[in-house]
């Protein structure tokens, strides 16, 4: 069973084309992680099929619900850690996880037992009264992840999900979203930039750039058709090797704006 | 229910670990208080009759309700900014709760800043007129402050750009409070003022707070109430609509 499906979708932001008619769908249960250069397109995607952006063309449908007619089913069954930050800092850990917990409609009592689980599984237990905003930020990396945990979702988006955290940290948030797919058959659709990460977690490959998808597979299938040896060397190979300008959204500027203000 | 408790739990545990902004908000309101209503008090007297500190301290309740709600708003640039706006708009919620139960949690930070605002008055020499009316008084406070922060929340979700907001909140704000009676009777004012007057928010909760709190009132408490109440569910339902248009 499909439980996401995209169908010739096209995402154009005035005369930018951020997604280019792409189709692929995942299986239940299945680990797929999108690969591109930055603004390839990974994050509007996600974007649209978490309700975040209504694509400009296109079918897309999600755990069997359309997106932009079916929100409220739609948001009901994923969970997401975003590119960047999305904790409030004035809030302490346990906060935000409650607060979390309270949105998803989770009942009070497994609500509790599930954000101590985590908390204490991500190793943040000890600091849970403590504001968000003493974290590091690869302690923030991990709650987020927790959070996304605790309604426990059919399906876990997950975009650049270990950039910036160590490799201990890596290894352990990897082996426990590997255990929930495997377990739970939690689906799970990633982007990321570690080709050694995709490699070793994804169950399937596509390679995005420029908005299109060039190619998708195991794996394996993409080293044999590329005649390379490595995944990294197949990418190179699909995308080129020339540095991309990435065009900033005007979030983007307002983040560089909030920090010469001296804001974080 | 729930979703809406936890979203004002939140808005008002942000602003109670904000300390500097409760005192600093406090700032204009007593500046305004102490400067015009002791400045203008012996004038008022010779030309008016009665107190203008009693006639003025509900415009300055009004005030600092109208500033610190209008302001409000900017916490939903500072969500967009932070990323935490975008954890908000993916949950299975509707919109409208999240929209309302922001609004709650601003509105009860500036209500009770009104309130400080009162009690500061009334550590100064302003006497409530009636006692009994006092609820009527802090209805009115809670009605300006919802309405104000629903206002606020409605245009910062259109904007993202957090230079402008204050610009365009400070644009706003001060005609709405010079143009409402917060400062000047509107018994005898030329017609084209009044004409704008009429059509100042601000004006109907002025005069609801004035009425209540010392017995005077120029378009009366039950006009003041049906005006503020409808255009308080008129913002809340179109704030819900652009909130939940709200893309990241």
């Amino acid at each position: 069973m499909d439980i996401i499906k995209v169908r010739n979708l096209t995402k154009r932001f005035g005369k930018l084309t951020a997604v280019d008619n792409i189709s692929f769908s995942i299986k239940k249960g299945e680990m797929v992680a999108f690969l591109g250069p930055n603004g390839a397109g990974k994050t509007t995607t996600i974007k649209i099929l978490t309700t975040l952006l209504s694509p400009t063309k296109g079918m897309v449908t999600v755990n069997g619900f359309s997106p932009t007619k079916e929100q409220y089913e739609v948001r009901k069954a994923f969970g997401i850690v975003f590119q960047d930050a999305s904790l409030d800092d004035d809030l302490t850990a346990y906060e935000n996880m409650e607060f979390h917990g309270v949105f998803y409609q989770v009942p009070k009592k497994v609500r509790e037992e599930r954000i101590t689980y985590l908390l204490k599984f991500v190793d943040l237990w000890e600091r849970k009264n403590d504001l968000v905003k003493q974290f590091s930020g690869g302690m923030k990396r991990r709650l987020e992840v927790a959070r996304a945990l605790i309604h426990h979702p059919k399906m876990l988006f997950l975009d650049e999900p270990t950039i910036g955290l160590d490799p201990q940290t890596r290894n352990h948030i990897w082996q426990y979203i590997q255990k929930l797919n495997k377990e739970e058959g939690m689906t799970v659709f990633l982007t990321t930039h570690y080709m050694d990460e995709a490699e070793k977690v994804a169950d399937k490959i596509a390679i995005i750039d420029h908005g299109k998808i060039v190619k998708q597979g195991t794996a394996k299938e993409l080293k044999q058709t590329t005649k390379t040896r490595s995944l990294e060397e197949a990418f190179l190979k699909l995308t080129g090797h020339s540095i991309r300008k990435e065009d900033s959204s005007s979030i983007d500027i307002l983040r560089s704006q909030a920090k010469a203000w001296g804001r974080k | 229910m729930e979703t809406v408790y936890i979203m004002w739990l939140r808005q008002v545990k942000k602003y109670w670990r904000s300390k500097p902004r409760m005192i600093g908000s406090l700032g204009q309101p007593l500046l305004f208080l102490i400067a015009l209503g002791f400045g203008f008090e012996n004038i008022y007297q010779k030309a008016v009759g009665g107190s203008y500190v009693d006639f003025l301290v509900p415009g300055i309740i009004a005030m600092s309700i109208l500033f610190t709600s209008m302001f409000n708003g900017i916490e939903v640039i500072w969500d967009r900014q932070f990323g935490f706006l975008k954890e908000t708009l993916v949950a299975p919620v509707p919109r409208y709760k999240i929209m309302l139960g922001r609004t709650l949690g601003g509105a009860t930070a500036a209500f009770l800043q009104g309130i400080v605002v009162l009690l500061i008055a009334m550590a100064i020499g302003f006497r409530i007129h009636n006692w009994l009316l006092l609820p009527v008084a802090l209805l009115f406070m809670a009605l300006t402050a919802i309405f104000f922060t629903a206002l606020g929340t409605a245009l910062a979700s259109k904007l993202d750009d957090m230079q402008a907001f204050p610009l365009i909140m400070n644009f706003l704000i001060m005609p709405i409070f010079f143009l409402s009676g917060a400062l000047f009777p509107l018994d005898n004012i030329p017609r084209a003022l009044e004409i704008v007057v009429r059509f100042d928010p601000l004006t109907y909760n002025v005069d609801g707070i004035r009425g209540a709190l010392t017995g005077t009132s120029h378009v009366g408490l039950g006009i003041d109430f049906l005006i503020m109440a409808v255009l308080t569910i008129i913002i809340l339902w179109i704030g819900s609509y652009l909130f939940s248009k709200i893309e990241v």
